[in-house]
């Protein structure tokens, strides 16, 4: 090494001699140069340039004068030549001199000069070489830096050898950003000779080991401009760089991620494998979910994820959180590209979020979702609703939103979708449209179900004005009757009818196609088609010829009584045709069908080969290939391979040796092993929230990491049963006596909540696996028996009580088309009916016919309906926003898991509007199977009363074992406390349950005004009004507190009052709609009076006993 | 990476040029401008746009399209990223970022990106490194520069540039230490013809204004860290403290920076603060259609909604429109078909309305669908999701910074269907 240095610092210094020799000899020259030069200018008066050449004159004069102000100006001029794209290269001279300036600014320019034209006049630029040689030294770290940022910028193969060898001396240098700097040098020195690749390679190397968070990022680029495939010098320093990379600056993170990527395609076995299963002794330490799966270790060949791999994928993920979207969605691909099938579904979230950025970046996040998309519905299904079109969107994005809706589409979904899909069709974007008519086709093909209504909602868009509209229809239409001919006569001859009006050409020759091929189902109207194609054959496009001819040979075949005439004048057309293909056809179709004695054998078959039944075309997402680029690249957005593009291996068979990651002695390694040894439940309860111990640990650096980590791990514990108690504390505290709540229960339960909620947020992860595993048929979870240990179950029931905040979100989601439905039209519809009738019919715009005047009636109407409707849900959601504590949510038992053989059942009243019916009160109820088996068609069976009016949740195909769900269902209590008994039934047993209602849950919030509450009140005396002196509790006179309380027994209202000592509240029944109003008027403490008014007296007295011992209590 | 920047006005003129490696020929805008003239509508050119030789990777801010030049694979968010980091630095410098403001400073532009890429990577973004490197320029520093010959350009290493916090420069002093914070959150929603929701959304932001001496360290807590359901931070907070105990903890950078941008957790019902009437009806075979709008406070906890502002693209067949606001301002632009009406500030004992008729072409059928109302609002000194800051506190410097939080709430992409 040494003495390769010193053997190229002679070279240097020859080069330099070379140079300096030329640069004399060039100074020399220059002046009688120049002025000839100007002599030749001044003489090219008509030069269209000329102006500008006069101007670079004077410019030249300034440059060359001793103030320093003038020069600087001069540059600032030049630059700004240089910035327009003008030509200022004859400067160069006068330029070059100012190399050395004291002026820093100056000095910048000349620099942006000298980068921009050095190539063109190598021989001058030499003149400056020596200048930043003697930089190089400078004690300035900052000054070292930008001397090699333009040495290394100037493109002049003479002075490599320099370059090389300032290179190699930055590399070493103390300042990490003058390694930085070396290492964006190594690139400039490749692209400019590539011969010196086994140099610079060492240096690499070198810098690749350098321990500073500045380097990293650009030495990797290096690596990746210079040697992508020395993957052998990642070994050593892979774990290094995950663990750094959290702290290298943003571009650094992308360009490192993506290395890793194709690193880790390279060394570790696919997670993927049929069964795969995590390794217990690495993996179970991360994602506690995975307890279940302990037994599937047994099985023959378990998958274990190499510790670096994990490594990688947990180093990665705190940084989907970046600001910066080409990091989130770097991390995303990686995420893609090397986790577990169920660990992918965290980057959901984040890639959801960076669509709120820029148009571009939204394109190209869009794009890559949509290649997801295809592949894994479930992990954009949630999101569905952030993929709805906007009427501003650019139209490339509207596409890609709606390519993504389409592959989002399933049985569950599909009339939302279809409804959005109405709203697009009508679009003034009529490319929009018409992309979404084909998306339409799509759903409609791919599931069965809606296939009949798309097909009609297809039929009345015929009727449509627009021709592009129409012409995609009847394309879409074509390939919808492909799959299902039979039935479809009618659409056929509706078509045929319509075809006079059409002339997109394509949508013409869809129709005669479909004539064709469909002719024997209508033999009456295809050869009158035939006879209409016949007078206007020769005006017609050449697609819709060739159908012509086409149209002509099948009708011949079949019905040739008819049709004989009007073909042989058709192919005579056809003959003499300007087009040769349709020559060619015309010739090929008439050997085919009319029979002659040199026909020969093929005759026989024409009807064969004509009326062969054809197979359905499939209709494919244009994502649908996409993935074999890796996601996130420029050729993935160009769905063309790109230049420099490094393809992404496939898994190996049997990884490669793993100690080459090694670094002096085991440090990761050694931490890895005795984790396995602790008890394994607390491990993984903390390695979700505490990274940071984590990651002391991992580097080895102090005992305390340690300690400190199992310290928290304890008291994760301890939280998690901690939770697990209050919740089984207070369901037996409210069987007992429902009225009962201490504030200490209160608080402690919303205490277990936000517990419970911080929980959830940090696991969402492994919960989310579980959803997309319960689909897909062929997971890993299959297998699994019962091992239920007692931490780990306990740990599982928590999760699975908090995951139900998004499930029963995800399924609100499903049901509010229904909601809007049944709101705006406000009559009761049962729900399976509702959803097949969500179709494209009532496109009733579209219809020849438009009565004006009643729909518009409609319209106002159902909008007023829907003002009422608003001041409900208006009022609910204030009280939400309002509301401190958002709502203390109380769970009561409906089914303990022993006498529900496994399944149990809690619920909760979520305060919301029920969207089935107004006058029903929305109960959320959470199912889980604790039992060991999947338990499977969960419903609804015989209810009691018999008149009981409930709105039952869809039935729960299947439930897998530990897990749980969560479904809103709607009941009408009819304002009465009188339990609604039901039966809920698995496919093997029925369970009696009964649902009681508090009566302040049979109550919505409704706002008014104190004016309007006084008002009120006073029309509701009398029989109307129950009041008590109640004892207050001291520390509840707070109004604070007092809101609290009550809001805690009944879900009214709070009126805003202007008297501190008076607190009104206001509701009405869900049922009938009738006021309840409650007052409480502070007395001298801890006298208060309470007085309820509303018609309705028995809740009246119910919600008074219940206030009152709410407030009673402290 | 990035080989080449070119800088492409509305009228489709190259105004500014640059190069990190060899010279590309600006011949290889014309695949722009094809792509451009192809496109209807200006955001409808593609960002990422093939060539033989190269690809274009360009963003369109403030009316100038950002064209930058790529010669090999590269992930395209990564120049897309970039290139909107630019165009914020120009506004961070400027106060604007037009053609006009470039053009008159292209000087500093060129320090600029040469400062910010190196051979086509980017080297410092950072605003506070970048101005200490090149002073941004004012008035009063350009005078002092040409009386006492001083530059604008930094001679020494910025101190960001090597320490832990590159986003914070050393030796800050303010003589008021102060700290705000405004939390601004917005509402995307769609609502459809009958009034109901059909999507619902709120996304916001803390955006900080600090200005505080020396090295702080600030915590800053919420009172409902749990509606917080996916959160980008700037680099300065630190993840862990945020996964453990749901507190922002970070040394701020000097001056104006993005704290955070948060999505509120879907669970929560959207508040939806306006509501509006609307009747627009065309009739088959008539020239005249009618439109009458209303618009009215909902959910808006007793804050006014104010700046409101509400715009419309009528259909093409639509000649001129006739229309009598009951308060505000209306234009309709008869080319574009635009609809505005600045309303202001939303009476709730007098509901603002805008009612009229439209003209249309004689003889054209009826339009289709009835034009979208997109809705521009604010509200003052609320947080729609109820987010709430619990308190703000300094570590690691003895005096006492003065506080502020503001909250608003404004509409994002706020739709109603007709």
């Amino acid at each position: 090494m040494d003495a390769g240095l010193a053997s190229l610092r002679s070279d240097a210094v020859g080069a330099m001699r070379t140079a300096l020799v030329s640069a004399e000899n060039l100074q020399l020259s220059l002046r009688t140069g120049l002025s000839q030069e100007e002599q030749a200018l001044t003489q090219t008066k008509n030069n269209p340039k000329e102006t500008n050449k006069t101007g670079n004159e004077d410019l030249k004069e300034m440059l060359e004068s001793n103030k320093e102000s003038l020069k600087l100006e001069a540059m600032k001029r030049v630059v700004g030549l240089i910035a327009k794209g003008k030509n200022a290269s004859e400067l160069f001279p006068a330029v070059v001199k100012n190399v050395a300036s004291k002026n820093i600014e100056l000095k910048k320019l000349v620099y942006v000069y000298l980068v921009r034209y050095a190539e063109e006049q190598q021989d001058l630029a030499l003149l400056s070489i020596s200048t930043f040689q003697r930089a190089l030294k400078d004690p300035n770290q900052f000054i070292r830096a930008s001397a090699l940022r333009v040495l290394s910028s100037i493109r002049v193969p003479i002075i490599v050898p320099i370059m090389m060898l300032a290179i190699k001396e930055a590399a070493a240098d103390l300042s990490p950003y003058v390694r930085k700097t070396s290492a964006h040098a190594i690139q400039k020195l490749y692209s400019l000779d590539p011969d010196q690749k086994e140099q610079l390679i060492e240096v690499i190397e070198k810098l690749l080991k350098d321990k500073s968070t500045l380097v990293a990022g650009s030495v990797v680029m290096a690596f990746e401009e210079v040697c992508p495939d020395r993957i052998d010098l990642i070994h050593k320093n892979y774990r290094k760089l995950c663990n750094l990379l959290v702290d290298v600056e943003e571009w650094g993170q992308v360009v490192i991620i993506s290395m890793l990527t194709r690193y880790a395609r390279t060394q570790f076995t696919s997670p993927w494998k049929e069964g795969a299963m995590c390794d217990e002794n690495s993996d179970k330490a991360f994602y506690e979910s995975d307890s279940e799966e302990k037994k599937d270790e047994k099985e023959d060949k378990p998958y274990v994820m190499d510790p670096d791999h994990r490594l990688l994928l947990r180093n990665t993920k705190p940084l989907l959180q970046s600001r910066n979207t080409a990091v989130v969605m770097s991390v995303a691909q990686l995420y893609w590209h090397l986790a577990p099938k169920h660990e992918v579904s965290i980057v959901t979230k984040s890639l959801v979020r960076l669509l709120r950025s820029h148009r571009e970046v939204q394109y190209i996040v869009l794009q890559n979702i949509a290649t997801m998309s295809i592949q894994r519905k479930g992990m954009f299904e949630p999101f569905m609703k952030s993929f709805y079109v906007r009427s501003t969107d650019a139209t490339h994005i509207k596409t890609l939103k709606l390519e993504i809706l389409t592959n989002l589409a399933n049985e569950a979904n599909i009339s939302t979708i279809l409804r959005e899909f109405q709203t697009y069709v009508k679009s003034q974007d009529k490319a929009f449209a018409a992309a979404t008519i084909q998306a339409i086709g799509r759903c409609a093909t791919n599931i069965s179900e809606v296939t009949d209504t798309c097909l009609n909602g297809l039929v009345l868009l015929l009727s449509n004005r627009d021709e592009t509209v129409v012409a995609e229809s009847v394309v879409v239409i074509k390939k919808l009757l492909q799959t299902q001919p039979t039935q479809h006569c009618e659409i056929i001859k509706h078509m045929a009818k319509l075809f006079d009006n059409i002339t997109v050409p394509m949508a013409r020759a869809s129709i005669l196609w479909l004539m064709g091929e469909y002719c024997e189902r209508v033999p009456k109207i295809a050869p009158d088609v035939l006879r209409k194609m016949a007078k206007s054959f020769t005006a017609e496009e050449d697609i819709v010829k060739l159908q012509t001819v086409n149209l002509a040979a099948k009708l011949y075949l079949t019905n040739s009584k008819q049709t004989k005439l009007l073909t042989q004048y058709i192919l005579n057309l056809g003959k003499y045709d300007q087009n040769y293909d349709i020559r060619d056809r015309t010739r090929f179709i008439r050997q085919l069908i009319v029979p002659n004695e040199k026909s020969g054998a093929l005759n026989k078959y024409a009807r064969r080969i004509l009326l062969a039944p054809k197979p359905a075309p499939v209709l494919e997402s244009a994502f649908k290939d996409r993935d074999r680029f890796q996601l996130g690249t420029l050729s993935h957005s160009l769905n063309t391979k790109a230049t420099g593009y490094q393809e992404l291996s496939d898994w190996p068979e049997v990884a490669p040796d793993q100690s080459v990651r090694n670094v002096e002695v085991i440090e990761p390694i050694k931490e890895w092993a005795p984790l396995v040894g602790k008890t394994k439940k607390a491990k993984s309860d903390e390695k979700f929230y505490s990274d940071e111990e984590e990651d002391k640990e991992e580097e080895g650096s102090e005992s305390s990491g340690s300690e400190d980590s199992s310290s928290s791990s304890s008291s994760s514990e301890e939280s998690g049963s901690e939770s697990e108690e209050e919740s089984s504390e207070e369901s037996e505290k409210t069987s007992s006596d429902s009225g009962q709540s201490s504030s200490r229960s209160e608080k402690s339960s919303s205490e277990s909540e936000s517990e419970k909620k911080k929980k959830r947020k940090t696991k969402k992860a492994p919960q989310k696996k579980s959803k997309p595993s319960a689909t897909e048929s062929d997971s890993d979870e299959n297998g699994n028996g019962p091992v239920a240990q007692a931490s780990s179950l306990s740990a599982d029931s928590s999760s699975s009580g908090s995951d139900s905040d998004s499930e029963g979100e995800s399924d609100s989601d499903s049901v509010t088309p229904q909601k809007k439905k049944s709101e705006a039209k406000s009559k009761p519809k049962v729900e399976q009916k509702s959803k097949k009738e969500v179709s494209l019919l009532d496109l009733d715009d579209f219809s020849p016919a438009p009565t004006n005047a009643p729909k518009s009636a409609v319209i106002s109407s159902s909008l007023l309906s829907d003002l009422e409707g608003l001041s409900l849900s208006n009022v609910s959601s204030t009280m939400q926003v309002t509301t401190p504590s958002f709502g203390p949510v109380k769970t009561y038992e409906l089914l303990h898991h022993m006498t529900g053989k496994g399944l149990s059942a809690k619920y909760h009243f979520p305060r919301q509007p029920c969207l089935y019916e107004p006058s029903m009160v929305s109960v959320q109820v959470i199912l889980t199977n604790g039992s060991d088996h999947c338990l499977e068609e969960i419903h609804i069976g015989d209810r009691s009363p018999a008149s009981l009016n409930i709105h039952c949740f869809n039935t729960i195909e299947r439930l897998e074992q530990e897990a749980s769900v969560t479904v809103s269902m709607g009941i009408d209590f009819s304002d009465s406390t009188q339990a609604a008994n039901f039966q809920l039934c698995t496919k093997e047993d029925q369970f009696s349950v009964s649902i009681q209602p508090a009566v302040g849950e049979l109550l919505m919030p409704s706002s008014m005004s104190e004016q309007d509450f006084c008002k009120e009140q006073g029309k509701l005396l009398g029989m109307n009004e129950t009041s008590a002196t109640i004892s207050m509790a001291t520390a509840n006179t707070s109004s604070q507190a007092i809101n609290k309380h009550v809001l805690s027994v009944a879900n009214v209202g709070v009126v805003s009052s202007s008297q501190s000592d008076f607190h009104r509240f206001a509701g009405r029944t869900i049922s009938s709609g009738a006021l309840v109003l409650v007052s409480l008027e502070l007395k001298e403490s801890p006298a208060a009076l309470l007085t309820i008014n509303t018609e309705k007296s028995v809740m009246a007295s119910m919600l008074l006993r219940d206030l009152k011992q709410a407030l009673a209590q402290a | 990476m990035i080989h080449s920047l070119f800088l492409v006005n509305a009228s489709g003129d190259i105004f500014l040029e640059k190069h990190w490696k060899s010279v590309v020929s600006r011949s290889v805008c014309d695949y722009f401008f094809e792509a451009q003239e192809r496109a209807t509508e200006p955001e409808n050119v593609p960002p990422v746009i093939p060539t033989p030789h190269h690809y274009l990777i360009s963003v369109l801010r403030h009316r100038i399209y950002f064209v930058a030049v790529i010669q090999s694979e590269v992930p395209p968010l990564f120049v897309i990223e970039f290139l909107h980091r630019v165009v914020d630095t120009f506004q961070d410098y400027f106060g604007v970022c037009t053609e006009a403001a470039i053009k008159d400073n292209v000087v500093v532009v060129y320090e600029l990106l040469e400062e910010m890429l190196d051979n086509g990577f980017p080297l410092a973004t950072e605003s506070n490194i970048l101005k200490e490197l090149i002073k941004p320029p004012t008035i009063l520093r350009t005078m002092v520069n040409t009386i006492t010959g001083l530059t604008n350009v930094g001679e020494q290493l910025p101190t960001g540039q090597l320490s832990v916090v590159p986003w914070r420069r050393t030796g800050v002093k303010y003589t008021n230490n102060e700290a705000y914070f405004d939390v601004v959150e917005e509402i995307d929603a769609i609502i459809d013809k009958s009034g109901s929701t059909i999507t619902a959304e709120i996304q916001g932001v803390i955006d900080a204004c600090v200005k505080l001496t020396g090295m702080p360290d600030l915590t800053l807590s919420f009172m409902n860290p749990r509606l917080l359901d996916d959160v980008s931070f700037h680099p300065c907070v630190r993840f862990k403290r945020w996964e453990a105990e749901r507190i922002l903890s970070f040394i701020p950078p000097d001056g104006n920076f993005r704290l955070l941008s948060y999505h509120v957790s879907s669970q929560n019902l959207v508040a939806i603060p306006v509501y509006v009437k609307h009747n627009i009806t065309f009739r088959e075979g008539s020239s005249q259609g009618r439109f009458d709008l209303t618009l009215g406070p909902k959910q808006t906890m007793g804050k006014a909604v104010e700046s409101v502002l509400v715009s419309s693209q009528l259909p093409r067949g639509v000649l001129n429109a006739n229309l009598n606001p009951s308060q505000g301002t209306y234009t309709f632009d008869p080319v574009t078909k635009l609809l505005s009406w600045d309303v202001g500030k939303i009476n709730p004992q007098k509901l603002p309305s805008l009612k009229g008729t439209m003209s249309l072409q004689a003889g054209a059928s009826k339009p289709d669908e009835n034009p979208t109302i997109n809705i521009q609002f604010k509200i003052q000194q609320m947080a729609i999701s109820g987010l709430k800051v619990n308190r703000l506190d300094m570590y690691g410097e003895k005096y006492k910074p003065f506080k502020g939080i503001k909250y608003m709430t404004k509409a994002g992409k706020f739709q109603v269907r007709t």
